[in-house]
């Protein structure tokens, strides 16, 4: 398994591109474990998947992934993150992009780049709680509309 | 007479959604305009659960997401944590997970052509390929006990080692199996009704199956030859020569077409891996409790269903930190509406069924 990113100048190259599109925020690039992840701002997130579909070719958005970081989040670190899992096929590239954002910081949606955003972002909204910006029907997907909370939060109790 | 738009509910009790699966239609006459999933009615909150739970507490509790194809969920799950530990697993414990996936793979694709022909009306199907389906279940029983949950994978390895029993036993039901497609294909590749019903039906285009992020049979149905095991291989997938059925129609019929082709294959991947099977020891060392350092992978297999994706994220204890699992039924059934609009109401049972969507890994 290779553990740097210069042995695999595929995934380099696309980096750099995101690096030069994008600026260099501190901790931007990370490589672990033959994976790719790139921090960008939430604001600039659909410019960045956008690129990636259209410049670099990247057609399919494999899953969205929630966290949260509660209690501790780290010092000078937002709470919560989203990392948005995009493949290039055929070509074997797999980049997670990563945003964090903040309680009550909404972020914007990929639906118009994506449809299969649709019920990810829903899932997100429902078990996080956060708010997608532009986002066509923005309800929870699996609880009940009248439920109370956000499970998937840490704070939120096991067993209630 | 002038017809207007009525909302119509089917589920979440009804023989043909698979499951506990709400659907609200919007028809004009017989025309479906709007189809809305109401997902939740099987939720158990399985991500929170993980959270509480060791890595290796978390494998059988993956048997009850894709109940028709336990194996793959715990090889998906398994295969994550391993990356995540940078362990290498020994080549015999790699083949005889590559059988157990396969064979999963032959008894969902077998129960879904029964059920899916069940809901179109053809019954009989059912009554053959469960038959050969029971034969499956009897080789995952002797082999490790289990037989619809089965638990047949463990991290760093498989449970037991493959005897020369279980292994005549595979053998037998792979001679078997031609003859018993061969039957299913007789029964319905020419047969009218079932033409009527599904050729032209629930049509995608590969364009809109991409944007939608469809998966598996569905996928390779509309022309994308998509499959995780030839793309980035695993668990020595890269040792098997085998062929990824694709053909271009994108409607139900193509992707009968694709699985009953794919079982095919699975045959043959399972019968290389069987003489091939490497002599040595089939469970890596690990340690009983089990830590690792803080991290995080996102791991993909090509399940029965689709793609199937575990993201694990670690923080130095014995507990996940975050364990996301990229459901290949969930994504896939994003597509329903999309491919029933504008087709009859009476062909909506048959697209759902062309999915072949599982509740349990729905819901989560």
């Amino acid at each position: 398994m290779p553990e740097e990113l210069t042995d695999r100048p595929d995934l380099l190259q696309v980096a750099e591109a995101l690096r030069e599109r994008f600026g260099d925020p501190v901790g931007a690039v990370a490589f672990e474990k033959g994976e790719l992840a790139v921090r960008v701002r939430a604001s600039e997130l659909p410019a960045a998947v956008e690129f990636l579909k259209i410049v670099r070719g990247f057609n399919a958005l494999n899953d969205m992934i929630g966290l949260d970081r509660h209690p501790a989040p780290g010092e000078g670190r937002k709470r919560f993150s989203i990392l948005y899992q995009l493949y290039r096929f055929p070509g074997r590239l797999r980049v997670r992009l990563v945003i964090d954002i903040d309680e009550g910081e909404a972020v914007p949606s990929i639906v118009p780049l994506f449809k299969s955003a649709g019920w990810a972002e829903r899932e997100i909204f429902d078990m996080f709680g956060i708010v997608f910006r532009g986002h066509p029907d923005l309800r929870r997907v699996y609880l009940p509309e009248e439920f109370t909370g956000h499970p998937l939060r840490k704070d939120f109790p096991l067993e209630g | 007479m002038a017809f207007q738009e009525i909302e119509l509910n089917m589920g979440p009790q009804h023989p043909s959604t698979h499951g506990v699966l709400r659907l609200k239609l919007t028809v004009d006459n017989e025309v479906v305009r709007a189809v809305e999933p109401v997902l939740g009615y099987l939720h158990r909150g399985m991500e929170k659960l993980w959270e509480s739970l060791t890595y290796p507490q978390i494998v059988p509790l993956t048997d009850r997401l894709d109940y028709l194809a336990a194996v793959s969920n715990n090889l998906g799950y398994v295969l994550a944590v391993e990356k995540l530990m940078g362990l290498e697993v020994p080549k015999r414990a790699r083949y005889i997970r590559v059988i157990l996936a396969e064979l999963q793979r032959l008894a969902s694709h077998l129960a879904w052509v029964g059920f899916m022909a069940n809901d179109i009306g053809a019954m009989t199907v059912l009554l053959y390929s469960f038959e050969d389906r029971e034969d499956i279940l009897d080789v995952f029983e002797t082999y490790c006990g289990g037989r619809l949950t089965v638990h047949g994978i463990r991290i760093g390895g498989v449970p037991f080692d493959m005897d020369a029993g279980v292994a005549g036993m595979i053998r037998r039901v792979l001679d078997g199996l031609p003859k018993r497609i061969a039957d299913i294909e007789n029964l319905l590749d020419d047969n009218r009704i079932w033409l009527h019903r599904t050729r032209g039906v629930g049509v995608i285009s590969a364009a809109d199956a991409m944007d939608y992020g469809l998966t598996g049979p569905p996928l390779r149905a509309t022309g994308v030859p998509w499959d995780i095991r030839k793309e980035i291989p695993y668990s020595s997938y890269e040792d098997f020569s085998f062929d990824v059925p694709v053909l271009a129609g994108g409607d139900v019929y193509d992707r009968y077409l694709v699985r009953m082709r794919e079982m095919r294959q699975s045959a043959q991947i399972i019968r290389q891996a069987l003489d091939g099977l490497p002599e040595g020891e089939f469970q890596a060392k690990v340690p009983r409790i089990l830590k690792i350092p803080p991290g995080e992978v996102f791991h993909t297999i090509e399940a029965p269903k689709g793609e199937l994706g575990f993201y694990v994220r670690s923080n130095g204890t014995d507990k996940p930190e975050r364990v996301k699992m990229k459901s290949p039924s969930f994504i896939n059934l994003q597509c329903l509406e999309r491919m029933c609009k504008g087709n009859l109401f009476s062909d909506v049972v048959g697209i759902l069924g062309s999915l072949d969507i599982v509740l349990g890994e729905i819901d989560k």
